[in-house]
């Protein structure tokens, strides 16, 4: 019986020739990601159990972001206490202030991931690196700290829904659309559990950055990964981005069993809105009858904070002012993509606009620090998630949009179609 | 133990512990501020040993294991929801924490209902009504883990 490129993956991985959905195994992970939020209790962990290394130091990669530049006293502890951990252990790849970047940006930008590897992360959007082919996941401390120890952790088999995606993307449609779409037909915990694999010619059409986008947020489907298989892209990708040549291409065979099969024709698909207070809220922008007056645009993320979003941002900035009572803020998701921006005159662009240009950070996506929203606000963003308080006051109200759309509300104030800003 | 009910489904992580505390990580920290965008005044309602029921998907969203701490701080003893988001129900495996999942449950159980739980026999009883509502008894993994006291506990002793 054929089987997927997940369970492949897996199998592999945990020394089998094949497992099956709902199968409990022990895994090898070949790449472990540790951030500042959720790394310092797995150290005080090891600790506690007396543990004074890690199994492969050159396997663990580092980079605080959620709150970095440090925010206040305690974060700054936070980082501080990792920093001098990594020494201890002997682990070099650390992101620091200056080379920083958010971790799901950072992570396939420096080459570290490959297809074929089992990557866990103390973070629930580490499913954005199957885009690369790799099975990835978002875990907790305690396992964070567990597969620190023993390089390997437990699994239980998902059962993968295939969602194939055929059409054409119209001009100003997005990947950002094609996630926001998906999840709002099967729901925010309808892919619980489970692993989403997209494939399909408009999949196969998406750059690999587009490609993150879409796995970036299987997790808002309540997906345990996200994948799609690599091909000529993710191998072009990967020799631009370093990565060592050694690596596994698998897909999912002829006859692989999927739970679910799922066809999404993308041809009729418009600028989608979710919005508040959960991803699977979404509506196409040409449905929204009310004016919603926005008082902030946020552009960055694991998500869209890439420097191809940022140059559709741009376009759409350039030559116009964020009106008065609209604040917009950009950040670049991480330094290469800063010092990128930057040299394309994208970071002009947006402060000539009237938007302001932070450092890399996860910052306001997450209700940490820059660009908090007060209570009665509103916030158009290109982040994946608009939980009540999710972006600062329980009161305040997130929409999720492509970097295109943001970008247009911040022009005009309001939510509106992109496509057609400046029609009057 | 009493049942503290929240019929609406995806009470995500953000709820229960808001990202303005993950700058601290000790659960005597977090407790103060267990699911305090939800309901404001629960963590003075909330007693030693009591339980929370909620809806479909309970503690989606981020991976934050301070999910689960802030709510043990508070004194929970378990979560029974209709289901849960899978990082929060691995979670609370890994740390010995108890996570039910009993479906309908949460349009059953009237608030403050005082309940017993037999976990082997997958039953949870109201003893006020003296209704029964039953569950798949947790894996046998997971029990391992719950007598063991967590995940690590588990590896560092192997
Ligand atoms: S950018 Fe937002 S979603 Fe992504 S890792 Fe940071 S906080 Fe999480």
């Amino acid at each position: 019986m054929g089987q997927t490129i997940t369970e492949k993956i897996l199998a592999k991985h945990a020394g089998k020739k094949s497992v099956k959905p709902g199968e409990l195994v022990n895994a090898s992970v070949d790449l472990i990601m540790c951030h500042d939020v959720t790394t310092t209790p797995a150290i005080d962990m090891m600790k506690e159990h007396g543990i004074k290394k890690v199994f492969d130091p050159e396997k663990v990669v580092i980079m605080p972001d959620h709150f970095v530049p440090n925010k206040d006293i305690k974060s700054a502890e936070m980082v501080r206490k990792i920093r001098i951990w990594a020494d201890e252990m002997g682990i070099n790849k650390f992101y620091d202030l200056g080379n920083h970047g958010v971790c799901h940006a950072l992570l396939p930008e420096q080459g570290h991931v490959k297809p074929g590897m089992t990557i866990v992360g103390a973070d629930s959007h580490t499913c954005t690196h199957g885009a690369l082919g790799a099975f990835s996941t978002g875990i907790g401390s305690t396992d964070l700290a567990a597969a620190l120890i023993s390089g390997e952790l437990w699994f239980k088999v998902p059962p993968t829904i295939l969602f194939n995606i055929s059409g054409t993307l119209a001009e100003g449609v997005y990947a950002k659309d094609i996630i926001l779409e998906i999840i709002r037909r099967i729901g925010v915990d309808g892919a619980r559990y489970k692993a989403m694999e997209f494939r399909g010619p408009v999949i196969d059409d998406l750059s690999i950055e587009a490609r993150m986008t879409i796995t970036n947020m299987a997790i808002e489907a309540g997906g345990k990964s996200g994948i799609v298989a690599p091909d000529e892209k993710t191998i072009a990708y990967l020799k631009e981005h370093g990565a060592e040549e050694e690596y596994d291409l698998m897909k999912s065979d002829e006859d692989a069993v999927y739970e679910q099969v799922i066809e999404i024709d993308v041809s009729d698909l418009q600028p989608m809105i979710a919005f508040p207070h959960l991803p699977d809220n979404g509506k196409a922008v040409t449905e929204i009858k009310e004016k919603i007056k926005i008082d902030q645009a946020y552009i960055g993320s694991c998500t869209n904070g890439r420097i191809e979003d940022l140059r559709i941002a741009a376009k759409i900035l350039e030559g116009k002012k964020v009106p008065k009572g609209t604040r917009c803020i950009v950040i670049p998701a991480t330094t290469e993509i800063w010092k990128q921006a930057n040299k394309e005159g994208l970071l002009d662009i947006f402060m000539e606009a009237g938007a302001t240009v932070s450092a890399p950070t996860c910052g306001a996506c997450l209700g940490g620090h820059m660009g908090i929203i007060a209570a009665d606000e509103k916030c158009i963003s290109t982040t994946n998630r608009n939980f009540v308080g999710r972006m600062g006051s329980p009161k305040a109200e997130v929409y999720l949009a492509s970097p295109a759309s943001v970008a247009a509300a911040a022009v005009s104030g309001y939510i509106c179609d992109h496509r057609k800003l400046g029609e009057k | 133990m009493k049942a503290h009910v929240y019929k609406r489904d995806h009470i995500n992580t953000d709820e229960i512990i808001p990202a303005r505390y993950l700058n601290m990580d000790q659960e005597a920290d977090l407790a103060k501020y267990a699911m305090e965008d939800i309901d404001t005044e629960f963590v003075k309602k909330v007693e030693k040993g009591d339980v929370i029921i909620a809806g479909e998907n309970f503690g989606c969203g981020s991976s934050r294991e301070h999910a689960v701490w802030a709510l043990r701080g508070a004194g929970v003893k378990a979560v029974i929801a209709d289901s849960f988001a899978r990082i929060f129900y691995r979670n609370s495996i890994n740390n010995g924490f108890l996570a039910i999942e009993c479906k309908g449950i949460s349009q059953s159980v009237p608030h403050g209902a005082s309940l017993d739980i037999d976990l082997k026999e997958g039953k949870i009883q109201d003893l006020d009504s003296g209704k029964i509502y039953t569950f798949s008894p947790l894996p046998d993994f997971a029990l391992q883990m719950l007598e063991c006291g967590g995940l690590l506990n588990l590896i560092t002793k192997s």
